[in-house]
């Protein structure tokens, strides 16, 4: 079901996408003469991270929203398992490595579903479609749980 | 499968459905030509297993089949390494075991109950079958030709360097490792050419497969990160790497760690570190990109590109701190030596020892790889010419993997793959330059575009010779197309014979028996392992341990079935120096030591009567080497040498020589077989002093029919307590006939 709606989902992305990378190349050039201006006056690197978030949020359709929110709680969760490590030890070694590594190949996997259905990467993923990209996630997914349960004994 | 080819007679839907039938007639024939080339020693001898190594796989498959796949998996072998025994299940790559477990169980489903040592025995031609194919798909994807596959597939099939490790017997990882090998690669590179994570996980999978069958795996380990890495430096970074490659690591590095004997090794040891180190880069590279892409500015770049810099030095120093400080286990001695070639003859001996570390030489490459090792480096020329991802690879492994097969004569296997592949490519793209039946233009055509062009030139440029005003480019006659083409088959024809030859020859026969010709051309067969294996299994008792060099360890345990102290898998070096000092001292110091190992038999292998080589005399500086690393004060291998540094066995003969139990159980009684004063060492080529050597400790209870194996019992402590030297001294009736009146210096007696 979730993905039936994804893949409805992906076919009025593209022309926001386009409108919003076709949009931004005035602000960008804005953007980019405010940078290399800053960057001459040594300014802070604040108003650049502000102009990449205003970006980010205009030109990104709401499903890869969904995608980064997914890889930024991945990301807090296998910090907090690191942090858990480094703090107490890593006695269960296997259960550190299998918990930890669940977190970074999930990001990873998550990462490559958010490239292929990227629309700006349609060039390079030719062969694939966003409901192949999808599938092949699950089946990268399945794969990686089966392997952690495993080894967590 | 992608078939493009502009042949004008298979043309159209029904020309594709013939070649796709052609092809696959010509796979089967491959497949077919594969196996039965590895079946010479079956049908010349009998079917069983070759060699040493194999013949523990042979017993753990046994025990596999036996006894199930969870005992299997924590089996702990008390029969093996007497005192101390061996976690098999934690110290094997369980996948050959496991895999011709499943294929007993299959055809046992099948209602075809074949006995596991013929699916041993015929693993691995079957298994080359598969590698002829898998190398098929790997070429295509390679190289447009379509004939390059066929070529790369039949080269594969046949080539002597595969088949010297995967005759029908010969048991080993190497069987399946080279498949799936082959086959890990070609789904790397479908995985990287269409940067798919479906794709990446296959290959993920067989990796894990790989790395479960043979400790090569971390070829690929460092080979596919290596590619990456090429790829990344030549500016060729693109989201497709990165699918591919975090996805094949991600699951790969997991996969692997499921194997009990890799365990953490992929994040504790350096061979892994390029592979983590190269994930790591792509996080950044694909960070640094998605950045860039928001914000396009021309600073950022460079400060990003300078950020990247600074990231990678900092994980590099990191690593390398981690590394000296011992967090990360340094290289293992097997592939440190094959950087600093000098390293394991110094260092550690047990590895120098083997005769298939050592370097190759110029004749072997031509030997196994006959007209492919010289179209080699033209196919990777060829690769350089149209530079995409995956001709990349092809550079790689060709450079890498031609290091190393010039540094151990081993890797030679994992070098032959990519020969067979870019010879494929050569020859399928002078054939298909050659082969082609249109001329590039038909005379009557040409001379008459000729004719418009050259009006229009003649304007232009009147001087000049008139053959160069219109330079014919193309291959236009029949016969230096037929030249060509005839000098390649004749090629091709040689190869087959040359590989057939050498099949025949060098690689067919198995060490267990040795076959030897008789004057009149039939043949004669030594089997004296099995006679001596076969006497220890029926004449002693079941638990009776048994000493011999770690050479024999596993032949012992396979086909005696008794208990040894060393075998094959080296791992415990002090354990086969104490073998070793055992054998090289004398009989008084190596009493005890066989006392305190419960030693029953020592076996020995000795070629001097019928001039087997191989003998443990001639192994024996290597056990007072590995001796001495441990008890540089007992032993000493200068103490083995003449006065001039020779190595003797007749009456110059060092005192410790004549004295060491290696000599005396080699030489024990051999006397006999000769007229007085004449006995004769063929393999060394010597004359045996007059008296020979006399056995105190130990007696003799087996000689095989040629005395290539003796078996010697440890006797017991003597009755009285006294010493075996004094005790066999007085039953020879050596006492003096007067006798000593004067009292012995005694010490005082200690209650």
């Amino acid at each position: 079901m979730a993905g039936k709606r994804n893949a409805r989902d992906v076919t009025p992305s593209p022309p926001i996408n386009k409108s919003g990378t076709s949009t931004p190349t005035t602000p960008a050039a804005a953007v980019n003469s405010v940078t290399s201006k800053s960057k001459d006056a040594n300014l802070s690197a604040n108003e650049v991270a502000v102009a990449m978030w205003d970006n980010y949020v205009k030109a990104t359709p709401q499903r890869t929203k969904l995608i980064d929110v997914f890889m930024a709680f991945l990301v807090v969760v296998g910090v907090l398992q690191f942090v858990y490590c480094v703090i107490v030890g890593n006695y269960p070694f296997n259960a550190f490595l299998s918990g930890f590594s669940a977190t970074v190949g999930q990001f990873v996997l998550t990462a490559s579903l958010r490239i292929q259905t990227n629309a700006e990467n349609k060039a390079e993923f030719k062969s694939i479609s966003p409901e192949r990209a999808f599938a092949d996630f699950v089946f990268g997914s399945l794969i990686l749980h089966f392997f952690c349960v495993n080894f967590i004994n | 499968m992608t078939v493009a080819t502009e042949n004008s007679y298979l043309k159209g839907a029904k020309g594709r459905n013939t070649r796709g039938l052609l092809r696959l007639v010509i796979l089967c024939t491959i497949a077919a030509a594969a196996v039965s080339s590895r079946l010479f020693s079956v049908i010349r001898f009998e079917s069983i297993i070759h060699e040493f190594d194999p013949w523990f796989n042979f017993r753990a498959t046994k025990y596999l089949v036996a006894n199930g796949f969870y005992d299997f998996w924590d089996w702990f072998d008390d029969r093996t390494w007497h005192p101390l025994g061996r976690v098999t299940g934690g110290t094997l790559y369980p996948g050959l075991m496991v895999t011709s477990g499943a294929i007993y169980h299959a055809l046992r489903a099948l209602t075809l109950p074949v006995d596991i040592r013929n699916i041993c025995v015929l693993l691995a031609p079957g298994f080359s079958g598969l590698t002829a194919f898998a190398t098929y798909l790997f070429t295509n994807e390679m190289s447009s030709t379509p004939s390059a596959g066929l070529l790369a597939a039949i080269f594969m099939g046949i080539a002597p360097g595969y088949i010297s490790r995967s005759v029908a017997g010969s048991y080993d990882n190497e069987a399946i490792a080279i498949f799936l090998l082959v086959f890990t690669f070609y789904l790397w590179i479908k995985a990287i050419k269409l940067g798919s994570a479906f794709w990446g996980a296959l290959c993920a999978l067989f990796y894990g497969y790989m790395v479960s069958a043979w400790g090569g795996y971390v070829f690929i380990t460092n080979l596919i990160p290596l590619h990456v890495f090429v790829l990344v430096c030549m500016g060729r970074f693109s989201s497709r790497v990165y699918v591919s490659y975090c996805t094949w690591y991600a699951l790969g590095t997991l996969a692997s760690m499921q194997i009990p004997f890799v365990g953490f090794l992929p994040i504790r040891s350096s061979e892994h570190m390029s592979a983590l180190g190269v994930f790591g880069l792509l996080q950044l590279i694909g960070f640094v990109e998605f950045v860039r892409s928001g914000v396009p500015s021309k600073q950022f770049q460079t400060l990003l590109r300078g950020f990247v810099v600074l990231v990678f030095s900092v994980a590099l120093g990191g690593l390398v701190l981690l590394t000296v400080s011992g967090v990360i286990a340094p290289w293992t001695g097997r592939f440190y030596s094959l950087w600093d070639t000098g390293y394991a003859k110094i260092h550690i001996p047990i590895i120098a020892s083997v005769s298939e570390h050592q370097p190759t030489a110029w004749p072997a490459f031509f030997f196994d790889l006959n007209l492919l090792i010289w179209l080699f480096p033209a196919g990777v020329y060829l690769c350089f010419l149209k530079l995409s991802d995956e001709q990349v690879f092809v550079v790689v492994y060709s450079i890498l993997a031609s290091y190393f097969s010039g540094v151990m004569v081993r890797l030679m296997l994992t070098l032959t793959p990519i020969v067979c592949v870019t010879a494929a490519m050569v020859l399928s793209t002078i054939l298909e330059t050659y082969l082609s039946i249109k001329s590039p233009k038909s005379d009557a055509e040409s001379v008459a575009i000729e004719a418009e062009a050259s009006k229009k030139k003649n304007v232009a440029t009147k001087g000049g010779l008139r053959s160069m005003r219109n330079p014919v480019v193309g291959i236009y006659t029949m016969v230096s197309k037929s030249t060509v083409v005839g000098a390649m088959t004749l090629y091709l024809l040689v190869f087959v014979l040359h590989c057939t030859w050498v099949t025949s020859n060098a690689y067919s026969s198995p060490s267990v028996v040795l076959a030897s010709k008789l004057p009149d051309g039939s043949q004669h067969i030594i089997d004296d392992y099995r006679e001596a294996y076969q006497w220890l299994r029926q004449n002693t008792k079941e638990d009776a341990k048994i000493m011999s060099w770690w050479d024999y360890g596993y032949q012992i345990g396979g086909m005696a079935d008794r208990p040894t102290l060393v075998d094959n898998n080296t791992w415990n070096n002090t354990h086969i120096a104490t073998v070793g000092k055992a054998m090289s001292s004398s009989e008084e110091v190596s009493y005890p030591i066989m006392r305190q190992h419960e030693v029953d038999y020592v076996l020995v292998v000795f070629g001097g009567l019928l001039g087997y080589s191989g003998d443990d005399i001639n192994k024996f500086l290597w056990m007072v080497r590995i001796a001495e690393g441990i008890w540089p004060e007992e032993v000493k291998e200068r103490d083995f040498f003449t006065a001039r540094g020779e190595y003797k066995v007749d009456h110059e003969a060092t005192d410790t020589m004549k004295n060491s139990l290696m000599y005396k159980m080699s030489y024990y009684n051999y006397n006999g077989l000769f007229p007085p004063g004449q006995a004769q060492d063929r393999v060394r080529g010597a004359q045996l002093p007059t008296v020979g050597p006399v056995l105190n400790s130990i007696e003799e209870a087996y000689t095989s029919e040629n005395w290539i194996i003796r078996i010697y019992k440890v006797k017991d402590l003597d009755n009285v307590g006294r010493e075996h030297g004094a005790a066999a001294s007085f039953e020879r009736g050596n006492k003096k006939k007067k006798a000593t009146k004067k009292r012995g210096p005694k010490v005082l007696r200690v209650e």
